[in-house]
């Protein structure tokens, strides 16, 4: 067992744990005689002007317990898993059994998540049933960062408002899932040249959506975005799917669109995860999640 | 007359008296985190939020109010059961400005966020520095006083105590063993599955000496004599005292089944845990069976109610404890409020009740009072706190089981039957219960703080009670 830097180890903690429950054993029954002490008769040590103590027989129930608890441990280092590196008589692991269980599931529920994978993920999402199991994935392993509404949050995206940052298309939806995405704005305030110009490019962002902003600064912003950020964002400012760059033209703001938070976002930069389920989740349900996600957003106006 | 003709009660008037005070302190944080989770909107700023308040509430009652109350008993029974005074009055005394120290920077640096993030261990460096101060002092007082005592059998109050300060000495050392990267801010000297086996090491030992065997040696010297009547048996004593110290000592990997320590490591906790069941109730028996031929007097005494209820609780908790310890059993109980609700019936049914009872018998004595002032209101106290446990722990008993049963319940697809967050929305009424629950122990405590004030109030403090000078026989 891996457990173990070497067989001196094993054999050392497994010696030890035999001989304090034996040492139990041993206290218990030095102690065990029935006939000590005539009732009422006290050991004859005063403290105190008035403590003293009886010598009482050990209640019997009570030995038999703790007895009873000591040939229970031997049994159960004999059929599990206790004294060192042996493996107990039933063969059982933490591990063995989780791996049974998954197994076990596989097999059960299997079948259900392999009905739908054979069919497109549009036709998954018209039916009631498959999205009744996409919405229990959901709760389950996406409403933590995206919401139990799929609303999102601050950084997290919302994924009821038909808006995407990679795309919207179900096996664009379900390539997220499966492999995940790394969302990096770098930090630009230096590159850019300090925070008045960083100002103004904020208010020629602004204008892009229409916010209310300084026009003198966004006419001067402007150039600075058409050479350093339009690589990214495109010159119109309508985001580029195939990098994951946001369209900044929507009114759709990831971390909030305020002049404030703006000029944060360009200065610092914004690195955002979405975590890779492939392993975890495996493909049947990734591909009821995508139904699931892609139903919620044919929903939405657009 | 010479000071060395007399006990020190000063050191544990001090103690007494403050815990009374941090009972109430820690309590209170205890009843408003029970609030927060009642009514998230009470979490105010980053101080007041309950990540930061349930760490004071958990420090508060443990380590100010017990703490307080073992320091307080300890040194009073060692003195009288060793017929001599203590070791040094002058670290008696730095023990206590020493401890209320620590609470206060506790006080401090909890709600402000500096912690080393270890459970029940969260004190910075510099605070764990003074703490082994404290406590080294307090083992020379201890130790010092048994050394030099005039009658030659150790009282077995004082083997409990003495386990309970050994032990925690070398827990709190090896636990709390970090490297500071700044004046508040340390990190473990362990890592990974190896700080988390120290850390429930020291946790599962925290509650096996701090809060078992320290207040088992409250027990052993309260009961019989608030009963008047002798221990049940010596025997008894001998094999249960043996027999916890060493099979708590590995029962800690209960705390992490089904995680990342070894299976192996998993087994022997849990095994040493089930055994552990028997030298508890060993505790409780010689307690209860003490009052063998005096039990008219738990109709009248409600000390005596407080200290033969504690034990109920505590037989009721160490039965509890085994149990949940078994892997299956853990595997549904682990990560919700069952382990809350079989904690406090540790907490409030054990320790705080023995130690209230204790306090009960002792504030009268040292203020030279034959009783509190008012022995009805002692009687109040008691049904207003068992009515505040019995709806506390039942609630999160009820909350727990149904937590444990909601995360694991599967529909027929495989999929969870319910959210995490469903689960929360279910146990929102029990938790308006556990507050209740709470609420109604707390108010208990008011109760006791107008009768203490009122029992001190004009009174002197006794600073004269004279050892006894004639040895008593076979001593």
């Amino acid at each position: 067992m891996s457990d173990f830097t070497s067989d001196f180890w094993s054999v050392y903690i497994g010696l030890i744990t035999v001989v304090s429950i034996i040492a139990c054993g041993v206290l218990l029954f030095t102690f065990s005689s029935a006939t000590a002490g005539a009732p009422g008769e006290t050991t004859g040590h005063v403290w105190d002007e008035d403590l003293g103590e009886r010598n009482s027989p050990l209640p019997r129930w009570w030995m038999w317990l703790f007895f009873g608890c000591i040939i229970f441990a031997f049994i159960y280092l004999a059929l599990y898993p206790g004294l060192g590196s042996y493996a107990g008589a039933y063969g059982w692991s933490s591990h063995g059994q989780y791996d049974a269980e998954e197994q076990q599931a596989a097999a059960t529920y299997g079948p259900i998540f392999e009905k739908y994978l054979k069919q497109d993920i549009q036709a998954v999402a018209a039916d009631p049933e498959a999205r009744a199991i996409g919405q229990r994935l959901f709760l389950t392993y996406c409403a933590q960062c995206h919401g139990s509404d799929a609303g999102g949050g601050r950084g997290f995206p919302n994924l009821r408002d038909g808006d995407w940052l990679y795309g919207g298309a179900p096996e664009t939806i379900k390539a997220s899932i499966t492999n995940g995405r790394n969302g990096m704005m770098p930090p630009l305030g230096a590159a850019i040249g300090g925070e008045e110009a960083v100002r103004d490019v904020a208010n020629y962002v602004l204008s892009l959506s229409g916010r209310p902003h300084d026009q003198a600064r966004a006419a001067r912003g402007k150039t600075t975005f058409d050479t350093v950020c339009a690589a990214c964002h495109t010159p119109a400012g309508t985001g580029n799917p195939a990098i994951g760059s946001p369209n900044l033209t929507d009114g759709v703001w990831l971390w909030g669109g305020s002049e404030a938070t703006i000029i944060e976002t360009i200065t610092n930069g914004r690195s955002n995860q979405m975590p890779a389920h492939k392993d975890k989740l495996g493909e049947g349900k990734i591909h009821l999640l995508a139904a699931y996600v892609y139903g919620l957003s044919a929903q939405a106006p657009k | 007359m010479s000071t060395q003709d007399t006990y020190n009660y000063k050191v544990v008037r001090q103690f007494a008296i403050m815990t009374v005070v941090w009972g109430i302190v820690g309590m209170l944080v205890g009843v408003i985190i029970a609030a927060q989770l009642v009514w998230p909107d009470l979490n105010f700023g980053p101080w007041f939020t309950y990540g930061r308040l349930r760490p004071l509430h958990t420090n508060a009652v443990i380590f100010a109010f017990g703490g307080c109350a073992l320091f307080s008993t300890s040194y009073y029974v060692v003195q009288r059961t060793c017929h001599t005074r203590l070791f040094s009055d002058g670290l008696a005394q730095f023990t206590f400005w020493g401890w209320q120290l620590i609470i206060l920077l506790a006080a401090i640096t909890l709600p402000l966020g500096i912690t080393s993030g270890k459970e029940y261990a969260e004190l910075e460096w510099p605070i764990d520095i003074l703490i082994t101060l404290v406590w080294v002092s307090y083992a020379i007082v201890f130790f010092g006083t048994i050394a030099k005592r005039r009658i030659q059998h150790i009282y077995v109050a004082n083997w409990f105590f003495a386990a309970f300060i050994l032990t925690v000495a070398i827990l709190h050392l090896v636990n709390s063993a970090e490297i500071p990267v700044s004046l508040t801010k340390s990190y473990s000297a362990y890592a990974g599955v190896q700080d988390a086996m120290i850390q429930w090491w020291y946790g599962h030992n925290a509650v096996g000496f701090f809060l078992t065997a320290g207040f088992l040696g409250i027990m052993y010297y309260f009961i019989p004599k608030q009963a008047e009547r002798p221990v049940y048996s010596y025997r008894l004593s001998v094999v249960h005292f043996w027999a916890l110290i060493f099979t708590y000592m590995w029962a800690g990997p209960h705390h992490l089944h089904y995680t990342a320590l070894p299976d192996w490591a998993q087994s022997i906790g849990m095994l040493f845990s089930l055994i552990l069941l028997a030298p508890s109730w060993g505790g409780m028996i010689n307690g209860i069976m003490t009052l063998s031929g005096a039990w008219h007097k738990l109709r009248s005494d409600p000390i005596l109610k407080f200290l033969i209820t504690s034990l109920s609780f505590y037989g009721m908790s160490t039965f509890e404890g085994p149990m949940m310890s078994i892997k299956t059993v853990n595997a549904l109980s682990h990560y919700t409020d069952w382990t809350i609700g079989h904690v406090h019936s540790g907490a409030l049914g054990w320790v705080a009740m023995v130690s209230i009872g204790a306090m009960y018998y002792l504030i009268p004595r040292l203020f030279g009072r034959k009783e509190m002032y008012s022995v009805s209101l002692i009687n109040v106290h008691f049904w207003v706190s068992t009515i505040g446990i019995v709806l506390y722990i039942a609630a999160l008993w009820i909350a727990g089981v149904m937590q444990g049963l909601m995360w694991r319940a599967v529909n027929a697809d495989g999929t969870l039957t319910y959210s995490f967050v469903e689960a929360v929305k279910a146990s929102h009424p029990y938790y308006e219960v556990r507050l209740l629950g709470g609420f109604i122990f707390f108010s208990g405590m008011l109760i006791m703080a107008y009768n203490v004030i009122r029992t001190v109030a004009g009174q002197r403090a006794v600073d004269d009670a004279r050892i006894p000078a004639v040895m008593l026989a076979h001593a």
